[in-house]
């Protein structure tokens, strides 16, 4: 199996670079990386190496004057070193295939290791690893067959960086239109920088013949600091898009701001499923990812509906709250999440569902898991405005606590401005008990497979929304992740 | 099968078993009694190797293994079973399942093969067809929702699917009614086996009508004061347990003397 890789094309780079020396842009942009910090002239670098359009460009620089006016939100229960933004790097060009390992041999073995008890497929693990990709895969793609059969159904996707450059009517459209730069401070700063992510598009009428992952996407850029995603289902229409994967994914740049904007319209329906095992540092939680996510779907049309569906298990410090804007009549929003927190990891995540259109329904299921020291916060917005009429929204926030270190917070928000609204919030908090533990041990079972089957107990109200196969490896990856955590 | 010697243990640091001494062979069953706090479910959480529980002397030997050297998983594995005084909830897991799972490791730990779904479940029905219990435990999550009744039912029934060769009955009757404790002791009665040697820990006497032991000892003070036939039993439930102190053990010694 192969992945086809072309290079990007640079038409005018020439041009934009003459431009910009007249601005006093002074780095080459043949350069791999720009040196750390941000500016102006970095946003204009990141769009000319990109050969972005011009309106893409002052979309950019917007944002980015916006972002010089925000500061960081203080509100959230995590307790972070204040972060200097002026000495982070903010592109970094894909490797080139020299720099790369040649095979799995030059891979680190624990990383290996790591794979095989997640059971990542074998042909996966060199992609994974990074292994320069001509040396590896056969000249059949995979990635070109999947891509003719969504030609046939008309369904575009793509890299957001090619979006840009061959349907830049349909980016223009959308961009912002779910997540406007002003929205929050990570939110401009992504919009400023962003370096590459999914464009998907799906016409009317069509349901996408197959589930959408970032494996299969062409160009599949290093995942980046700053990912930017859109989606657009048009009226009647149908997707299912996977993003991350299972194993633990490295990156030098401990900073990740991504924006994912859903649009939903007519009779639509977008589901989004994301297992992500970001590094999360190591035992003291030291060098982990800081993940500040910001994601919501717009239920534009009516009888529209958008579900989430996460299993976090890495990041250092995690701050993301997926949410749905019920618009349509008869919209629907839902949220199906389990966020793990070990060691010295931080989570402050939830969702928000605006219910604006009439007979909305919205639907939460949020389970928390804390292990070790790790501190985890469910924050979720139930808003019903004051037309929304007759809206309908459940609840259920579940915490289970590992160990005596840990430490679960819920904060949950419900301002409803109509009052034929049913709005039903239910939570529990548990504990993994010794008592539990031992009944397990006193019947044969092992301690780290007891967690293992409580944990699972408790998480299978979500788990049963994932695609299966996501789901399988979302089952590994919690195990994984809970390794020591007792005792 | 089971011989005990000298065993001493501490729970918070308190002194519980003060030098316990006890032997149960293949196929017995044997009724430990006494007053509370005498260190009856000490026994049997240590014998299964509770955390909290410090051994500070003494032996535990079964079948030539010293199980005090093993993890509770292992002496499960090897053939201990603890019925539990009070059995604990785990919501989510389905009994099912939890079961299959314990069997499981049992037998992958002796090199015997696993038993798949199928399989499972009709060991599952000829053991419930045994004991004469429903099978909506079977749809259940582990003891969750379950009736005092139903938990100690759910406990024997486990017995019943995993086999063991010593089981120990932690005042299995506590918070019966009469006819559940019926129940369960047709169920013990009914798993009666010659490799198999049973501990039965109780207060009262009434569970003994049912469960009739092979022989009957009274743990005081941290060690066993007096062992006898099921009369000592009866002899107990008329006298109570202050009689023990009042020499009435010599007592009973003299008569058989005789």
């Amino acid at each position: 199996m192969s992945i086809e890789q072309s290079t990007p094309e640079q038409p005018s780079v020439d041009h934009f670079v003459q431009q910009k020396y007249r601005h006093g842009f002074v780095t080459d942009i043949e350069s791999e990386t720009v040196p750390p910090g941000l500016n102006e002239d970095t946003v204009r670098w990141i769009s000319a190496r990109k050969g972005e359009p011009e309106w893409l460009l002052e979309w950019r620089l917007e944002a980015y004057r916006r972002w010089l006016e925000m500061s960081p939100p203080d509100w959230a229960h995590l307790k972070i070193d204040p972060i200097d933004f002026q000495a982070i790097s903010y592109f970094s060009a894909p490797k080139s295939d020299k720099d790369r390992p040649q095979s799995l041999d030059d891979v680190d073995p624990k990383l290996l290791e790591t794979y095989d008890k997640l059971g990542v497929p074998l042909h996966e693990r060199a992609r994974l690893a990074g292994v320069a990709v001509d040396a590896v895969f056969d000249s059949v793609s995979v990635g070109t067959t999947f891509r003719k059969e969504l030609k046939n159904a008309g369904v575009i996707f793509c890299s957001f960086s090619e979006a840009v450059k061959e349907f830049p009517d349909l980016v223009r459209k959308h961009l912002g239109t779910v997540v406007p730069p002003r929205d929050n401070f990570f939110a401009a700063l992504n919009s400023a920088v962003f370096s590459d992510g999914s464009f998907v598009y799906i016409p009317k009428g069509v349901r996408c013949p197959m589930e959408l992952s970032t494996y299969f996407r062409i160009n599949a850029a290093e995942t980046g600091q700053f990912e930017r995603t859109l989606i657009v289902a048009e009226d009647n229409s149908h997707v299912s898009y996977l993003e991350g994967c299972t194993a633990p994914m490295r990156d030098e740049n401990q900073l990740h701001a991504a924006v994912v904007e859903l649009v939903a319209l007519e009779d639509a329906e977008i589901k989004y499923s994301t297992v992500q095992n970001w590094y999360p540092g190591d035992e003291e939680g030291k060098g982990g990812i800081y993940n500040f996510v910001t994601k919501r779907g717009d239920c534009r049309g009516d009888r529209s509906k958008i579900s989430w569906t996460q299993v976090e298990t890495g990041s250092a410090i995690t701050w993301k709250y997926p949410s749905c804007v019920l618009r349509g009549e008869r919209s629907i929003g839902e949220f199906y999440s389990v966020a793990l927190t070990n060691n010295f990891q931080q989570a402050d995540t939830g969702t928000k569902m605006i219910h604006i259109g009439k007979d909305t329904r919205s639907k939460i299921i949020s389970k928390g898991i804390s292990a070790g020291h790790g501190q985890n916060a469910y924050r979720g917005l139930v808003r019903i405005s004051k037309r929304a009429e007759n809206a309908r929204n459940y609840t259920q926030c579940d915490s289970m606590l590992i160990g005596k270190s840990c430490g679960a917070h819920t904060f949950p928000y419900i301002e409803v401005g109509n009052p034929t609204a049913k709005v039903e919030h239910e939570a529990t908090t548990s504990r993994i008990g010794e008592d539990q533990l031992f009944y397990c041990l006193q019947r044969g079972i092992s301690e780290e497979d007891a967690v293992s089957m409580i944990v699972d107990g408790f998480c299978k109200q979500v788990f049963r929304e994932l695609p299966m196969e996501f789901a399988v490896e979302a089952k590994a990856l919690l195990e994984v992740s809970l390794e020591g955590a007792v005792g | 099968m089971l011989e005990i010697r000298n065993l001493h243990a501490n729970v918070g640091g308190k002194a519980i078993l003060k030098g316990l001494d006890l032997k149960i062979g293949a196929g017995e069953i044997h009724a430990i009694m006494g007053p509370n706090g005498a260190g009856k479910s000490t026994l049997g959480n240590v014998i299964a190797g509770r955390e909290g529980y410090e051994v500070t002397s003494g032996e535990v030997i079964y079948r030539g293994k010293n199980l005090l050297e093993l993890e509770p998983e292992e002496r499960a594995c090897e053939g201990v079973f603890l019925a539990f005084q009070y059995p604990v909830e785990i919501p989510g897991v389905n009994n099912t399942y939890f079961l299959r799972a314990a069997l499981n490791a049992q037998r992958k730990y002796r090199g015997e093969s696993e038993l798949d779904s199928m399989q499972f479940l009709k060991l599952v029905r000829e053991k419930l067809e045994i004991l004469h219990i429903g099978d909506d435990l079977l749809h259940r999550a582990v003891n969750e929702g379950f009736s005092g009744g139903e938990k100690k039912r759910n406990e024997i029934f486990q017995m019943a699917v995993l086999e063991p060769s010593l089981a120990i009955l932690d005042e299995t009757d506590s918070g019966l009614d009469i006819d559940a404790l019926r129940l369960v002791a047709e169920g013990v009665n009914r798993l009666r086996a010659e490799d198999r040697s049973i501990m039965v820990v109780t207060h009262y006497q009434r569970l003994l009508d049912y469960i009739i032991p092979d022989v009957v000892h009274v743990l005081a003070d941290g060690k066993i004061a007096a062992s006898g036939g099921p009369d000592l039993a009866l002899k107990l439930e008329e006298q109570g347990y202050t009689w023990l102190e009042q020499g009435g053990i010599q007592a009973i010694e003299a008569e058989a003397r005789v």
